[in-house]
């Protein structure tokens, strides 16, 4: 532990933070729906930033491809349902939301005093669970990226929770919403999408630009989010960082080239199939560990019959359940996103050029 | 001869990569501030984005190219070379959307003598 606090570190930490502050209080400020979802976007990626000074480079990766990119793009669709502008609130009906926020803000500063000094080798969580896994991961899972072996095998259990609330969050928005393919390949609108590619760079064509980079960039995202799902277990990165970013892919197609040419290209049974194939691969290395003998989840099993014995050095089953755990992540993400977006394309108005 | 010329060119990137790239880095900032200044003080739309676009290319441009003089491997320096490759695609045609989309919304640009005075915005 060093008593000498790093100069600029404090500062780039004094700055993302005022920083985060100023936008926070912008969104409150604002009526313009737009630009709240836009300085939502902003936030994220100030967080993100923020977590990288922290060293927390999963949770900035994660925060920067959900946070700024797939949640903004969902944002706007909810937006175009609904209205352009918030209403203005009666000044009396200010308060109660007003107090609300003081007091849980001073009991959260109030937390604070109580919190362990940051990088604190004697604080709780860097004493007993946090310095066993950091003591063990090298022997016991033989991956570089902790992270990757806490989430996927030491607590892979909660991990198939979490792929399961994305899972739902997406069946969820469906069933409210529906899927979106009917709406969009009955209707009129499917055909003049067809119709304006059809026609291509004309005239009235403002978007070349635009659509000439994305289709070189749309291949290299796809392949960035098979590089951060197989480095995973090396560098920052996995199934839910790869999942988004698959999923930016095809929303980005579709934002560029029309939704239903992206229907054309992953339809919309194919997204929420991919989805829900996802978490039963997760949940069946589950049952397979099972069927091994083992416990749920209990990767040592996997390649126990191929020489290596139960429960020892076998890190090749460790290196199995955690590529096919994370397979699993990266499909029912994937998957759930493309469906949630699918559902909000499908109810949104088209959006004319004159409409932003 | 060339072998000589080589150590020699070697040498003098040895004592001159440091310094160099921190200069760069220190113009790329200077440039971005440049933006930034650009951004609230040009009068309508379309001349602040000209300045953001500054901050875009030029500044992460030279700030890419410091860091891959003063980087220890070149493995880094390559990845640095995506990354501003990613830029180079990205970034002009994100102003160009942005620019596209105020023009079709029809937000005209200032034009004309005394264009630059006073406070901008759609005309």
């Amino acid at each position: 532990m060093s008593d000498s606090v790093n100069l600029g570190v404090v500062l780039v930490n004094i700055a993302l933070l005022s920083m985060l502050f100023v936008v926070a209080i912008a969104v409150a400020r604002l009526r313009s729906l737009f630009a709240i979802v836009m300085l939502t976007g902003v936030y994220s990626l100030l967080s993100a930033m923020w977590f990288v000074a922290l060293d927390a480079v999963d949770v900035a990766f994660t925060e920067a491809a959900v946070g700024a990119g797939v949640s903004t793009v969902l944002m706007l669709g909810a937006m175009l349902l609904t209205a352009r502008t918030a209403r203005a609130d009666k000044r009396w009906a200010r308060i109660g939301p007003m107090l609300v926020v003081a007091v849980t803000g001073a009991v959260l500063i109030y937390a604070t005093i109580d919190m362990p000094g940051f990088g604190d080798v004697h604080s709780l969580p860097n004493t007993y669970v946090g310095a066993e896994y950091m003591a063990r991961t090298k022997a016991e899972i033989g991956v570089p990226n902790v992270v990757t072996a806490v989430l996927a095998s030491y607590r892979g259990f909660d991990t198939l929770g979490e792929t399961g609330v994305v899972f739902t969050a997406g069946l969820a928005v469906a069933l409210l919403l529906g899927f979106g393919e009917r709406s969009l390949s009955a209707g009129h609108r499917a055909g003049a999408g067809r119709q304006r590619l059809k026609e291509g760079p004309g005239k009235g064509d403002h978007h070349v630009i635009v659509r000439v980079v994305s289709k070189v960039l749309i291949p290299v995202i796809a392949l960035y989010a098979l590089y951060v799902q197989f480095h995973g277990e090396l560098s920052p990165g996995g199934g839910f960082q790869a999942g988004v970013i698959l999923a930016v892919a095809v929303i980005l197609y579709s934002l560029v080239f029309g939704i239903s040419a992206a229907l054309d290209a992953v339809s919309a049974g194919f997204a929420r199939r991919v989805a829900a194939l996802g978490l039963m691969i997760y949940a069946g290395v589950g049952f397979w560990t099972l069927i091994e003998g083992g416990l749920f989840l209990d990767y040592y099993t996997l390649l126990a019959h191929e020489g290596g014995d139960h429960h020892s050095a076998n890190t090749h089953g460790q290196h199995l359940g955690i590529m096919l755990v994370e397979i699993g992540v990266l499909l029912a993400v994937s998957g759930s996103m493309v469906t949630i977006f699918y559902a909000f394309a499908g109810r949104a108005p088209e959006i004319r050029d004159e409409d932003w | 001869m060339i072998e000589d010329l080589l150590a020699w060119f070697g040498q003098a990137y040895g004592f001159i990569h440091a310094p160099l790239g921190q200069g760069l880095i220190l113009t790329g900032a200077l440039l971005t501030i440049v933006g930034a200044v650009g951004v609230l003080r040009f009068p309508d739309f379309y001349t602040r984005l000209h300045a953001a676009s500054v901050t875009d290319t030029a500044g992460a441009t030279l700030m890419l190219v410091g860091m891959a003089l003063i980087s220890p491997t070149g493995w880094v320096a390559l990845k640095l070379l995506f990354i501003w490759l990613f830029l180079f695609l990205t970034s002009p045609a994100s102003s160009h959307a942005l620019a596209n989309a105020a023009y079709t919304a029809g937000m005209e640009p200032r034009t004309g003598p005394g264009a630059g005075h006073g406070p901008g915005g759609v005309s």
